[in-house]
C-alpha cells in the first residue's frame, strides 16, 4: 500500500512540474523571450561561471585543508620520500596551471559575453602563439620526464647484494610470506605441490627448504634493503605497502619483484602518529574477486637487532609439518630437527594458513 | 550517390520554411523507423539507445555508491529489485563487483563510444560533407542491429543468477577466465565475450562506413582543409577503431580459447579450487598488452568525437573561427598517433620490464603536448568573442574545464616513478571520470542540445538546459574532485568496503558527501531526459539554422528526408569558421555562399575557383 501512495505522489510532484514548465514557457512565449536573440539568461551564465570560479578555488582550498590532515604519514622508505617530493611538485606545477586556465576559461565567458553592438574579434591564427603553448609544456613535460626517469630507474634497478629476501604469495583472498631462514635461500617450489597443508608448493625434495619458515605477519628490518619476491598462486593480485609507497603486482605462472628500504620502524611510527595501535599494513590492489578488499596483512618493521631475534624465534615450516616432510621427501628425513620437548606449542604465531573461507563469509 | 531508394522531392525547395509531413513515403513504416537505412533515423536509434544505457550504467553507479557511501546502511528496501544478491541488509560483495563492472563496460562501449560516436558520426556526417547519406546505408543499418544485439545479449547477461561479468571492465584473465575463481567468470562473462565481439562488429561496419564516406562523398568545394572540426574528429575516430578493437576481438578471441577450449595463451601454474590446473606457460600480462592496445586509443575513440563536437560549438556560440583551424587537426593527428603508443602506461607496475616502462612514461607524456594545444586553442577562441551561452555552449565550456582538470592529474600518472604509489587508487578513478567519463558526457550532452533542432525539427528548452548544465557541472567536481584525496590516501579501487584497514578508515563523511552528490547529479539527469522526450513532441518549432550556424546541415530544410536536400546538393566555396568576418553586414557566412557574394569581407587570396 505504501508502495502506491509513493508513486501516487511522485506522478502527482511530476504533474505539477510539468504543469509549472509548460507555463512558464508560454509567459516566456507571451513575453516575446524568443524573438530576442539573447536574453537575460546570457548575463546570467556568464556571472555564474565566475562566481562558480571564485566560491570552487575556495571550496579547493577548505577541502584541501580539511583532508590533507587525513593523508598517508610521511614515506617510511628510502625511495617513497623521492617520489612524494616528485608527486608533489609536480602537483604544485599542475595546480598552477590549473589555476590559470581555468581562471581564463571562467573569465572569459563573462567578459565577453553577447553585446549587441559589439562584433567578436576575427582572430582565427597566430603562429607564434601556437609555438609559445607548444613549446612550454613540451620543455615542462621534458623536465618532468627526466627527473620521473632517475627515480624509476633507481627505484627498478637490481636488489642491492645482502638485501633481505623475502618471498610474498597472494591468493583467494589472504597474503601469505615466506622467509629463507638460516641459509639464506628460499627452497624451490612448484605449483603442484601445492595442497591443503603446503600452501606455497614447497618443494621438500630441497634442502633449501628446511629452514624456511612462514609467519603470520610480515616483519623486515629498518634500514637494510628489503627484497621482495611476488608471485600469486590463483589469479592475479597486487602488493600494496601504502606507507612506504611499494606496489608490484602479484602474478600467477610470472614472479615479480620490488627492493625497498624500509626507514622508520612501526615503534618510530607509534611515536610520530602518537597511535600507540599503529600499525603498516598489506593490501591488495588488483581486484581479484569477492575478499579483495579484505586482503589485509600486518607489517612489522623492527629495528635490526630485534628483527634478527624475531626470526630466530621461528620455527620452521618442515619441523612444524614434520610427518609432511617426512612422507613428501622421505630421502631428507635427516634435515628435520630433533624433536622438541612442546612441539605443539608455538603454532599459533607460526602456523601459516589464513583462513580463505572466513572472507568469504563477507 | 548511395542507394538507390532515396527520392528527390524538387518542390521542397520552394516551401523548406514550414514544417511539412509528407505522406507520401514510398517505403513501409517498418523501413523507415526500424530497420532504415537513412543516416539520420539510425543515429536517433543510437542516441536513444544511449541515453537507455546510460541511465542503467547510471543506476548501477548509484548502487555501489550507496554501499561506499554508507557501508551500514540496511540495503532490505533494495530487495525486490535486486533479489538474493542481498542477504541480511547488505550487499554481495561479487554482486558489488559485478556493478562496479557493468558500470563500466556499459558507459565506456555503449554509451561514449557507441551513443557518442554512432549518434553524432551518423548524424553529421553526411549533413556536413554534404551527401544524401552514408556511402552503404545497408552496412550503416547493419551496425546499429550488430549493436543492439550485443546490446540485448550484454543486458540479458545482468539477470543470470550466476550475476554478470564482475572480475572489472579491463576484465584481466586469470580472475575472467576461471569460474572457479569468482561466479561471475561463469555465464557472465561468456555473455560479456560474446556481446563484446558483436559489439566490435558492430563499430567495424560503422567506422569503415564513416571513413568511406568522408574520403568519398564529399560536396563538390569540401576539401579536407574545408572540413568541419567535427568532421575531422569522426574521421580520425573511425581510424583509431578500425585500427584498434580487432585487437581486443583478437584478446576476447583468445580468453574464448582459454576459458572454453583449454589453451594456455593467459593461464600458467594455477592453483584454484583445491587443484593445480594443467596450463603452462601461458601470459597473464599479455592480455593486458592486447587489452591496452585497445584500451588506451578507447579513451580517445571516446573523447575526440566530444572535442570535435565542441570545436564546432564553441566557434558557433564564441560568433568566432576556432583559433588554430590546422593545428587543431594537427593535434587531432598527433593524439591520435600517440594513442597507439602509450598503451602500456596502465601497466607500469605489472613486473614488465622497467625498461619499458620508462619507454611509455616518455611517449606518454608527450601526449600532454597536443592536448594543451587545444585546451589553449579553446580558450583563445573565447577570447575577444561575443558569447552567446546555448546550453550545448554551457556543455562545451564544462567539457574543456574537465578536459584541463583531468588531463593535468594525467600528467602525474603517467610518471611510472609517481604511479608506484597511486596505480589502482581513486586518484586514477578522479582522473578518468573527470578528463575521458564526465568530458566525453559533456560533449554528448553538447551535441544534443545544439543538433537537436535538426535532428527533430524542435527546439529544447533552455531554461532547463540551463539547470541541468549547473547542477550537473557543480555536481561532477564535487563527486570526483574529493576523490582525488581519497587516492592520494592511499584508498584502493574496486573494494567493497575499507573498514578492514587501520590505513582506509578515513574519509568515511567524504565518501558520503560524494555519494550524496552521485544521486543528486544522476536525479538533474532527468531533467534532462523530460526536455529531450517533451521537446520531441512539444518543443517550439524551429528556424532552419537556430544558432546562425556556417556548417551544411543548417542548409537542409527544417525536417529533412531520406537524401537530406531536396535539390542539388549545396556546393562549399569556404571554410566553416567565418565568423564575425570584417566587412560582413552578419556575423556568419555559411559555407555554401561564393566570395563573389562577398565581396565586401574577402581577403586577398580568397576568390571563387573554377566556378
Amino acid at each position: 500500500m505504501t508502495t502506491i501512495y509513493i508513486i501516487a505522489a511522485i506522478v502527482l510532484i511530476v504533474a505539477i512540474l510539468v504543469v509549472i514548465f509548460r507555463l512558464q514557457v508560454l509567459s516566456a512565449v507571451l513575453k516575446g523571450r524568443y524573438e530576442k536573440r539573447v536574453g537575460i539568461g546570457n548575463d546570467i551564465n556568464g556571472l555564474l561561471f565566475v562566481i562558480v570560479f571564485v566560491v570552487g578555488v575556495g571550496a579547493f582550498w577548505y577541502s584541501y585543508q580539511q583532508a590533507s590532515a587525513f593523508f598517508l604519514p610521511a614515506a617510511s622508505s628510502e625511495h617513497g620520500v623521492r617520489t612524494d617530493q616528485l608527486f608533489w611538485v609536480t602537483m604544485a606545477i599542475l595546480v598552477a596551471a590549473f589555476l590559470v586556465t581555468n581562471a581564463l576559461l571562467y573569465v572569459f565567458p563573462y567578459f565577453y559575453k553577447y553585446k549587441e553592438d559589439r562584433k567578436a574579434y576575427f582572430y582565427p591564427d597566430n603562429h607564434r602563439l601556437e609555438m609559445i603553448w607548444t613549446i612550454i609544456p613540451a620543455v615542462v613535460m621534458a623536465g618532468l620526464v627526466v627527473f620521473g626517469y632517475k627515480e624509476w630507474t633507481a627505484i627498478t634497478s637490481p636488489a642491492p647484494k645482502g638485501a633481505e629476501v623475502i618471498e610474498i604469495m597472494g591468493k583467494q583472498f589472504a597474503w601469505q610470506v615466506r622467509y629463507p631462514g638460516k641459509d639464506g635461500v628460499l627452497g624451490n617450489y612448484n605449483y603442484r605441490n601445492i595442497d591443503a597443508v603446503n600452501e606455497f608448493g614447497i618443494d621438500m625434495n630441497d634442502s633449501a627448504s628446511y629452514d624456511d619458515f612462514i609467519p603470520r605477519e610480515l616483519h623486515l628490518p629498518k634500514g637494510k634493503p628489503v627484497l621482495l619476491n611476488i608471485r600469486a598462486r590463483d589469479v592475479i593480485h597486487s602488493v600494496f605497502l601504502p606507507h612506504f609507497r611499494v606496489k608490484m603486482d602479484a602474478v600467477p605462472g610470472m614472479p615479480t619483484h620490488f627492493w625497498f628500504v624500509p626507514t622508520k620502524s612501526t615503534a618510530d611510527m607509534r611515536d610520530e602518529t602518537g597511535n600507540a595501535k599503529f600499525n603498516y599494513e598489506l593490501a591488495c590492489t588488483e581486484v581479484c574477486g569477492r575478499g579483495h578488499y579484505a586482503m589485509r596483512f600486518v607489517v612489522v618493521v623492527d629495528e635490526p637487532a630485534d628483527y634478527e631475534k624475531w626470526k630466530a624465534s621461528q620455527e620452521t615450516f618442515a619441523s612444524l609439518n614434520r610427518d609432511y616432510a617426512a612422507e613428501k621427501a622421505p630421502k631428507l628425513v635427516g634435515l628435520l630437527p630433533a624433536k622438541v620437548a612442546a612441539p605443539e606449542a608455538p603454532a599459533d604465531s607460526t602456523a601459516a594458513p589464513a583462513d580463505t573461507t572466513a572472507v568469504a563469509a563477507h | 550517390m548511395s542507394s538507390s531508394d532515396i527520392h528527390i522531392h524538387d518542390h521542397h525547395a520552394h516551401s523548406h520554411d514550414h514544417d511539412h509531413d509528407h505522406e507520401h513515403h514510398e517505403l513501409p513504416w517498418i523501413r523507415q523507423y526500424i530497420f532504415s537505412e537513412d543516416h539520420k533515423i539510425i543515429a536517433k536509434q543510437y542516441l536513444i539507445s544511449g541515453i537507455l544505457w546510460a541511465i542503467l550504467g547510471g543506476l548501477f553507479s548509484l548502487i555501489f555508491r550507496i554501499q561506499l557511501g554508507f557501508p551500514n546502511a540496511d540495503l532490505s528496501w533494495m530487495k525486490p529489485v535486486l533479489g538474493e544478491w542481498i542477504q541480511n541488509g547488505k550487499l554481495d560483495p561479487e554482486f558489488y563487483l559485478a556493478m562496479v563492472t557493468m558500470h563500466g563496460t556499459i558507459m565506456v562501449f555503449f554509451v561514449l563510444t557507441a551513443g557518442l560516436s554512432g549518434t553524432f558520426s551518423n548524424f553529421l556526417i553526411p549533413l556536413q560533407i554534404g551527401a544524401r547519406d552514408m556511402a552503404s546505408g545497408f552496412l550503416n543499418m547493419l551496425s546499429f542491429w550488430f549493436f543492439f544485439l550485443s546490446s540485448v545479449v550484454m543486458f540479458a547477461s545482468i539477470f543470470i543468477s550466476t550475476g554478470p561479468a564482475s572480475g572489472g571492465w579491463v576484465i584481466y584473465p586469470p580472475l575472467s577466465a576461471l569460474p572457479q575463481a569468482m561466479s561471475g567468470s561463469g555465464l557472465g562473462m561468456t555473455l560479456w565475450l560474446s556481446s563484446m565481439a558483436i559489439f566490435i562488429v558492430s563499430s567495424l561496419l560503422g567506422s569503415l562506413n564513416y571513413i568511406t564516406t568522408i574520403i568519398n562523398l564529399r560536396t563538390k568545394g569540401m576539401t579536407f582543409d574545408r572540413l568541419p572540426l567535427t568532421i575531422w574528429a569522426f574521421f580520425i575516430t573511425a581510424i583509431i577503431g578500425v585500427l584498434s578493437f580487432p585487437v581486443l576481438f583478437s584478446a576476447a578471441l583468445l580468453l574464448v580459447f582459454d576459458r572454453s577450449f583449454g589453451t594456455s595463451f593467459f593461464l600458467s601454474e594455477i592453483y584454484i579450487g583445491g587443484e593445480a590446473l594443467s596450463n603452462q606457460g601461458g601470459s597473464a600480462i599479455l592480455f593486458q598488452h592486447l587489452f591496452w592496445f585497445l584500451g588506451h586509443p578507447e579513451v580517445y575513440i571516446v573523447l575526440l568525437p566530444a572535442l570535435g563536437i565542441t570545436s564546432e560549438i564553441v566557434a558557433t556560440n564564441s560568433r568566432k573561427p576556432i583559433f588554430g583551424y590546422k593545428a587543431m587537426i594537427g593535434s587531432i593527428l598527433a593524439i591520435a598517433f600517440l594513442s597507439f603508443i602509450v598503451w602500456a602506461h596502465h601497466m607500469f607496475i605489472t613486473g614488465m620490464n622497467p625498461f619499458l616502462g620508462s619507454i611509455f612514461m616518455f611517449l606518454t607524456l608527450i601526449i600532454a603536448v597536443p592536448s594543451a594545444v587545444k585546451a589553449f586553442n579553446y580558450i583563445a577562441t573565447l577570447w575577444k568573442g561575443n558569447i552567446i551561452f546555448t546550453p550545448a555552449m554551457l556543455f562545451s565550456i564544462g567539457l574543456v574545464s574537465f578536459f584541463i582538470s583531468g588531463g593535468l592529474t594525467g600528467i602525474i600518472l603517467g610518471n611510472s616513478a609517481i604511479d608506484i604509489q597511486l596505480h589502482d587508487t581513486y586518484f586514477v578513478v578522479a582522473h578518468f571520470h573527470i578528463v575521458m567519463g564526465s568530458a566525453s558526457f559533456f560533449g554528448m550532452l553538447a551535441g544534443v542540445y545544439h543538433w537537436f533542432p535538426k535532428m527533430f525539427g524542435r527546439m529544447m528548452d533552455e531554461r532547463l538546459g540551463y539547470i541541468h548544465f549547473w547542477l550537473t557541472f557543480i555536481g561532477v567536481y564535487v563527486v570526483f574532485f574529493p576523490m582525488h584525496y581519497i587516492g592520494i590516501a592511499g584508498f584502493p579501487r574496486r573494494y567493497y568496503s575499507w573498514t578492514g584497514f587501520d590505513a582506509f578508515n578515513s574519509f568515511a563523511d567524504l565518501n558520503q558527501l560524494i555519494s550524496i552528490a552521485a544521486i543528486l547529479v544522476f536525479i538533474a539527469q532527468f531533467i534532462f531526459i523530460f526536455n529531450f522526450f517533451y521537446s520531441i513532441f512539444k518543443g517550439r518549432i524551429s528556424s532552419l539554422n537556430p544558432w546562425r550556424s556556417n556548417t551544411l546541415e543548417w542548409t537542409t530544410p527544417l525536417n529533412p528526408e531520406h537524401g537530406n536536400w531536396p535539390g542539388d546538393i549545396p556546393h562549399v566555396y569556404r571554410w566553416p569558421y567565418d565568423y564575425s568576418k570584417p566587412g560582413h553586414n552578419e556575423d556568419f557566412i555559411p559555407q555554401n555562399v561564393p566570395f563573389s557574394q562577398t565581396p565586401h569581407s574577402n581577403f586577398p587570396h580568397e576568390k571563387d575557383s573554377n566556378e
